[in-house]
């Protein structure tokens, strides 16, 4: 009689326990599903007004009613860009001196400010790039730049605030993302592989580019996703150095507008219905690219795993 | 213990009771321009008569949204809407109190002071003046040395009540913005950086050389920027101050629904580029409700201005305060 009661309640509370985690899972695709059911629902308008051509079209004109997001695509994109192009090699140098070169006291004191510079919150990034960075830029960096103006990269008059800016922010923004999870993994490969590698007779440097770093190739690789991602939405920081501008330009001195800055910026005061459904309708864009690079990850991520199989030499 | 618990409880729930019969709490929604002025007459005026306003500075076009979905007692635009929607959302919209928007700029050597045409400024924003030494402002400014440097122009990234005045504004100087641009809240900009709030513009301003734009009144005194001085419809040249700002609103048409603009308006020392922020009420609202707004506006009315004036903000004209709180008193019951 005690042991069938006693066997009763173990077996209850499990199931409870299971019934429970399982909602918990559950309801993130639930979330996702009513999200994006949302996001469809309310961008119906502009998609039944302008179709496709919302994505490819340069004019935003919320006085005329016509609305065209290309420039905020664009926008995202070519800053992000910027970013990884800059953010990659200094997090990965940082991450190869973390974790192979420096000397153990040093090795905690810079890891721990590489954390500290990924706990400020983004609005003083981004007043410290217009009210910092942008002068520095606008007098100093951008004017010998604009005398390579035969290249379409550095057209135009310096400003300090547009691309350059959004573009250098970001990336400071988005190494110690790429950084310290660059650097926990590139710890994580086993130590006997270091020592077979020196054993074989490999300098330092063979070590970390033929064994640290191949080993680590897949963790790298989601660190980057992580920091594109935290790129592509950033919103307060880019929206004050951008320079709001909704235009398709490749120079990096001209001013430029990404997806979030757009919906921070006029969601709130936005009276016409058509050009509330076109924000949103930008919002389920950004929702598609980031889905799409998550899942492009995710695929280069299983090849790189059946390929290299972890550590080959 | 017991006891004491009881005698704690009951006490709460007397304490409950007795606010709750003399406060009546009215919840608002909408622009951020006026939140620091109403805030302050919101506190007041809980602190005077016990009647507690809730105001979420959530943006006009939001309040707008919310007021006509009814989940708020009254909303606030800076905007005005027009008297059609304001009939087909059954609403009775006024202005409240007024702001003024002044030319900033950030030239080396060049203090306040520099004069402009109104046409100069439109020439400016549609793109046309690009240079600081372009003869339309030099003429102007003999004595001033001009920089070779092209004018960054500035603008609200935001959708923003002072850019619907300051777009009125250069529709009502230039047929051609009227237009190729238009007025609103946002527009299609020619030209220009966007900075998001005045805070943005300003910033953007005081860090960007060559920079030009608009910025509400209040910013610009408080953090010290050099603005221009502007020639009126009248011809004489004046500063952005509040006086000249009164006396811009004191020559506004009002029209029945209260859609009033008053940009380059008539009068001697009229500053052209000024404007009202309006409070929309439903006109079914419950009576005790409706009751308690009226007598708030009715006290902000009367007590209101010296805050107004301390914080940068244009009263309304006492003829226009008269009109309004009869128009109130008739649509509202």
């Amino acid at each position: 009689m005690a042991e069938r009661l006693s066997r009763k309640k173990i077996i209850s509370p499990e199931k409870i326990f299971m019934g429970m985690t399982g909602f918990f899972s559950l309801s993130v695709l639930l979330i996702s599903v009513v999200v994006v059911y949302e996001l469809i629902s309310a961008s119906e308008p502009t998609f039944h007004k302008f179709g496709l051509k919302f994505l490819v079209s340069k004019e935003w004109d919320p006085v005329q009613k016509v609305y065209g997001a290309l420039p905020f695509i664009w926008g995202t994109f070519y800053t992000s860009f910027i970013a990884l192009l800059i953010a990659l090699p200094v997090s990965l140098g940082i991450a190869i001196f973390l974790s192979e070169l420096a000397p153990a006291w040093l090795r905690s004191s810079v890891g721990f400010l590489i954390e500290l510079l990924a706990a400020i919150p983004s609005l003083i990034f981004g007043l410290w790039g217009l009210f910092v960075l942008s002068p520095i830029l606008q007098q100093y960096i951008e004017p010998p730049l604009s005398n390579l103006s035969w290249l379409p990269f550095f057209k135009g008059y310096p400003l300090g605030l547009g691309f350059l800016n959004a573009g250098l922010l970001l990336a400071v923004m988005i190494i110690p993302t790429i950084s310290s999870i660059s650097r926990d993994v590139m710890y994580a490969v086993p130590s006997n592989q270091r020592e077979g590698g020196l054993a074989l007779g490999m300098t330092r440097w063979e070590v970390v580019s033929k064994v640290v770093v191949p080993n680590s190739r897949s963790g790298i690789l989601g660190a980057v996703v992580l920091g594109l991602g935290r790129a592509l939405g950033e919103t307060m920081a880019v929206t004050m150095v951008i320079g709001n501008t909704p235009q398709f330009s490749l120079s990096l001195l001209d001013p430029g507008y990404t997806i979030s800055s757009a919906i921070a910026n006029q969601f709130t005061e936005a009276f016409d219905k058509l050009q509330i459904s076109a924000l949103i309708e930008l919002g389920l864009i950004l929702f598609v690219i980031s889905v799409i690079i998550n899942a492009f990850a995710k695929l280069l991520m299983l090849r790189m795993n059946r390929f290299s199989g972890g550590a080959r030499i | 213990m017991k006891k004491i618990l009881m005698i704690v409880i009951s006490a709460m729930l007397f304490a409950a009771s007795v606010s709750a019969a003399s406060a009546m709490t009215l919840n608002a929604a909408g622009a951020t321009f006026p939140y620091p002025l109403y805030s302050k007459w919101f506190y007041s005026y809980a602190k005077q008569t016990g009647t507690k306003i809730n105001y979420a500075a959530i943006g006009s076009g939001a309040g707008i949204q919310q007021i006509e979905s009814r989940t708020v007692d009254f909303g606030c635009s800076d905007a005005p809407l027009k008297g059609g929607d304001q009939k087909k959302n059954n609403l009775f919209m006024f202005p409240t109190v007024g702001g003024a928007v002044a030319m900033a700029y950030n030239l080396p050597g060049i203090k306040t002071g520099l004069m402009l045409l109104p046409s100069t400024i439109a020439d400016i924003y549609l793109g046309k003046v690009t240079k600081w030494n372009d003869p339309e402002i030099t003429r102007l400014n003999p004595r001033m040395n001009f920089p070779n440097m092209p004018i960054i122009v500035v603008h609200r990234s935001d959708g923003s009540g002072t850019t619907n005045i300051f777009t009125w504004f250069l529709g009502d100087i230039s047929p051609e913005w009227r237009q190729r641009v238009g007025s609103g809240t946002s527009v299609n900009w020619p030209v220009g950086l966007g900075g998001k709030g005045n805070q943005g513009v300003a910033g953007t301003i005081q860090k960007t050389r060559g920079a030009f734009g608009y910025v509400e009144l209040a910013y610009v005194l408080q953090s010290g920027m050099t603005y221009a001085a502007l020639k009126n419809k009248s011809g004489n040249w004046v500063y952005p101050t509040l006086a000249n700002a009164r006396e811009a609103a004191s020559h506004a048409k009002i029209p029945s629904d209260f859609y009033i603009k008053f940009t380059n308006a008539p009068g001697k020392n009229s500053y052209p580029i000024a404007g009202f922020t309006f409070m929309l009420i439903p006109k079914n609202l419950a009576p005790a409700k409706a009751a308690a707004v009226k007598s708030y506006v009715k006290w902000a009315y009367t007590n209101g201005d010296r805050d107004a004036l301390s914080l940068d903000y244009v009263p309304l004209p006492a003829r226009l305060k008269t009109r309004i709180l009869n128009e109130l008193n008739r649509q509202v019951r």
